[in-house]
Parts: C-alpha cells; sequence; structure tokens
C-alpha cells in the first residue's frame, strides 16, 4: 500500500492509499479522480493518462520502457517530468509520490 | 440519400459483430467511421498485439480479429462510409435523418452508436493561437501538398508522418522539423534519411524544441519554438504541420439529447437502448450497472441491439427467435446453399 497524492489542475489535492500492484491510473480512476482519461485502460496506447511527476520522485520510478516515450510524443504539453500513470506500478517504494495531472489529455 | 434499416456509427468490432446479427434477423444497415478502415481500436492501437479473451478463440491480434468479422459479415453486402464522422442527427415522423461530415445522408429507423471511446480525430497543437490559423496555414494532415512548394514548413513530430512528410516536403520546400526528444518513434531508416537530409543542409533539425508561439496576420508567418532548457529560436514559416497522432473525441454525439456520463452512454440493459428511443449504444460507449469493456460483451449488447432496431424497422411484424443452425430464413440470408 502506498499513498499517492494527485494534484488536479482545478487546484485540489487528492490523497488515496492505492495497493500495491495497481497502477498510479488506476488509483485515479478508481476513485473519481478528475483529469485522467485512460482511454486505451492501460496498454500504453493512448497518452492520456499523462501526468508530471514531482521532480523529487523522478529517479525513484521505475524507468520508461520502451514505447513509453513514443507515446508521450503525443500528450498534451510534455515535459521533462512526464510519465504515463498506468506504466507506474504501486509498490511501498512509492508511498509518498506526488502527480500533477495536466489541464488536458488531449 | 441512403435509406436503410439501421445506421451503425462505428466500425469497431463491436459495431462488425452487431452489423452480423442485424442481418440474420434480416434487416439491413450501413455503417459510418472516421477512421479510413474497419477495426476501431483493434485495428488503430493495437493490430499486432494479442487477444486472449474472445470466447473459443484463444488467441487472436486485432488486425485478425477485425479480418473475421469483415469475413462473417461478407454475406450481408453491408456498405461502409469510411472517412465520415456522423455530424447531424434529426428525427422526420419515425424515421432518422442522418448528415455527415462529408455530406453523406441516411434515411434510416434506427441508429446503433458503437462508437468506442469517441471517434478519431487528430490531436492538436496546445497553444491557442494555432486555432486561428488551423485549415489555412496550419494542418494537422495533408490533403494537397501543391500548396507547400517554394515554401517555408514547419513539421513538428518524431513519429512516421512527421519523418515521412519532412522527407517528402524537403524536395521542394525548405522544411524544418521540430520534435520535443532527441529519439524518434518513427522507422530507423527514415530517422537516419532525416539526420543525413540535416548534415547536407537539406532540411533542418530542431530536436528537444517544442512550439512556443505562432504569428502572423491572416496566414502564419512565423513560429517560436521553445527549447527544454528555455532558449527560444524564433523561424519564418509559411506552414505548419502537427503530427502527434490520434486522440479519441465524443464529438458531434454530445449535442444529441443523450444521458451522457463520463464520456458515455446510459443505456438499459434489455436492448441497449439509450433515453431517446430508436437510438441505441453498444460496446466501450454504452454504461450501466456492472459494465466491463470487453469485445465479448460488446458481443452480447449489439445482438441485443440488433433486435431492438427491429420494432423500429418493421413495426408490423413480429420478430421471430431463431437459431443459425436450423433457421431457413437466418440460412438464406447467410446465402448458404444446400
Amino acid at each position: 500500500m502506498a499513498k499517492i497524492t494527485y494534484h488536479t489542475d482545478d487546484n485540489k489535492t487528492h490523497t488515496i492509499d492505492v495497493q500495491n500492484g495497481f497502477t498510479v491510473m488506476e488509483g485515479a480512476v478508481q476513485n473519481d479522480i478528475p483529469g485522467i482519461d485512460a482511454d486505451c485502460g492501460g496498454g500504453m496506447a493512448c497518452a492520456t493518462c499523462h501526468v508530471y511527476v514531482k521532480e523529487q520522485w523522478l529517479d525513484k520510478l521505475p524507468a520508461k520502457e520502451d514505447g513509453e516515450e513514443d507515446m508521450l510524443d503525443m500528450a498534451f504539453e510534455p515535459k521533462n517530468n512526464s510519465r504515463l500513470s498506468c506504466q507506474l506500478i504501486v509498490s511501498d517504494e512509492l508511498d509518498g509520490l506526488e502527480v500533477n495531472i495536466p489541464s488536458k489529455q488531449g | 440519400m441512403n435509406k436503410t434499416d439501421v445506421l451503425i456509427i462505428g466500425a469497431g468490432p463491436t459495431g462488425l459483430f452487431c452489423a452480423h446479427q442485424l442481418g440474420i434477423i434480416g434487416l439491413s444497415c450501413e455503417i459510418v467511421d472516421n477512421l479510413d478502415k474497419a477495426g476501431g481500436q483493434c485495428i488503430e492501437l493495437y493490430p499486432d498485439k494479442p487477444i486472449y479473451d474472445i470466447p473459443a478463440v484463444p488467441e487472436c491480434t486485432g488486425a485478425e480479429l477485425t479480418n473475421n468479422l469483415l469475413k462473417q459479415i461478407k454475406p450481408f453486402n453491408v456498405k461502409f462510409h469510411l472517412n465520415e464522422r456522423v455530424e447531424e442527427l434529426k428525427k422526420n415522423q419515425n424515421r432518422w435523418h442522418v448528415k455527415t461530415s462529408g455530406g453523406v445522408e441516411f434515411d434510416v429507423a434506427a441508429i446503433v452508436i458503437a462508437g468506442g471511446v469517441g471517434s478519431f480525430e487528430p490531436r492538436k497543437f496546445s497553444v491557442k493561437e494555432c486555432e486561428k490559423f488551423e485549415g489555412s496555414s496550419l494542418f494537422y494532415s495533408i490533403k494537397d501538398k501543391s500548396i507547400f512548394k517554394d515554401k517555408t514548413i514547419s513539421i513538428f513530430g518524431g513519429g512516421d508522418s512527421a519523418l515521412d512528410w519532412a522527407i517528402e516536403l524537403s524536395n521542394s520546400s525548405k522544411v524544418n522539423l521540430v520534435h520535443r526528444r532527441d529519439g524518434f518513434s518513427g522507422a530507423e531508416a527514415s530517422v537516419q534519411k532525416v539526420k543525413d537530409l540535416n548534415d547536407q543542409g537539406k532540411l533542418n533539425l530542431f530536436t528537444k524544441y517544442q512550439m512556443d508561439s505562432v504569428s502572423g496576420d491572416k496566414q502564419i508567418e512565423t513560429v517560436k519554438i521553445k527549447h527544454d532548457e528555455g532558449e527560444i529560436k524564433e523561424i519564418k514559416s509559411d506552414y505548419v504541420l502537427g503530427f502527434f497522432g490520434l486522440i479519441m473525441q465524443l464529438g458531434p454525439i454530445l449535442d444529441w439529447g443523450l444521458n451522457i456520463n463520463k464520456k458515455t452512454v446510459e443505456v438499459n440493459t434489455e436492448n441497449f437502448e439509450t433515453n431517446v428511443s430508436g437510438i441505441f449504444a453498444i460496446g466501450d460507449i454504452c454504461s450501466y450497472p456492472g459494465k466491463l469493456k470487453l469485445i465479448l460483451s460488446g458481443f452480447h449488447e449489439g445482438a441485443l441491439a440488433a433486435r431492438g432496431c427491429f420494432k423500429y424497422a418493421k413495426p408490423d411484424e413480429k420478430l421471430r427467435f431463431e437459431f443459425t443452425t436450423t433457421s431457413k430464413a437466418a440460412q438464406e440470408r447467410l446465402g448458404i446453399k444446400k
């Protein structure tokens, strides 16, 4: 279990306990946190679960798999701290992770 | 005007199987899809990825599934209207009058929305001023490449479309290719070609840059691009092209008076009709308690929606429940000769 904090574009903060093995995307979708569309359902095929990861977490996250960076090319306003939240699998090590949800997904 | 019993919106697996079920019960249909081919997400997002949960098919790819469904509906000679998006819907007595983006018109008894997560539309620049130039000097697809001859074109993106057009247009235009990182998702050979053209001075490659702003009067004159480190460059451009792939959008469906909840259309589970009589919704786009976004659920929903359409298409007839193993009528419709 890890506490994940989602900062949404309307300046609200949602801190949720997400079970290990679930993705940061699923944590948002299952708890009705707005701004993550996840159109393809976690298949790394749509770039609509794009988040900005708080800088200090960047190095602690699992590295990007092949294809994630390609999908991020299509995301709305990608930055250096962009990740697809469907690729961030929650574990105890991610306890305290904070992500910002962009104003739009596309 | 195309007159048919049912119009299916969306040529993904759910829409295709619904066409089969309509054919079996003796109703005609036509299918509209915004993509240039049938298959929906199966073709556009994961043509080569294996699917393991189609009943009685242990493993198949999105492309195989689509081809098999097309084969299965072949006997019904379903007419497809590809590259068309349904725009307008009007009730005309007991029938619906439908119009697409390309001006194709339909007169139908019922409509089945099998639109997945929406129609595939090009992803756009996030810079607001881009809207002003869209269609005149800023494009997300190319219809007539002759307008670019001897002009300066700034192309944004790192996939095959961006690379292929950069290479092609560099023959007769001055091309700037702008991409947010050093890596590209397009084919390795194209990446190499672009780098060679850049070295030969036949194209200008800017990596780790993204669009900052565009300006001009009626037409684009300059584009500002911003480096990861913050440096801004101004480049003269007559045209701007953006190739960022496709995104799914509900589009005009939002304006049809349907009960919409989180990008999905609410339906009943008896026949998958929406709150508007004669309009049905099946597959990923529909929602009801317990909804599973699985292809197999879409097939079930399509079978019931097809039967729901019957009373609108043939109000004076009673629908018989029959099996394809034994029904003479169904077998005739399938073109089976005994």
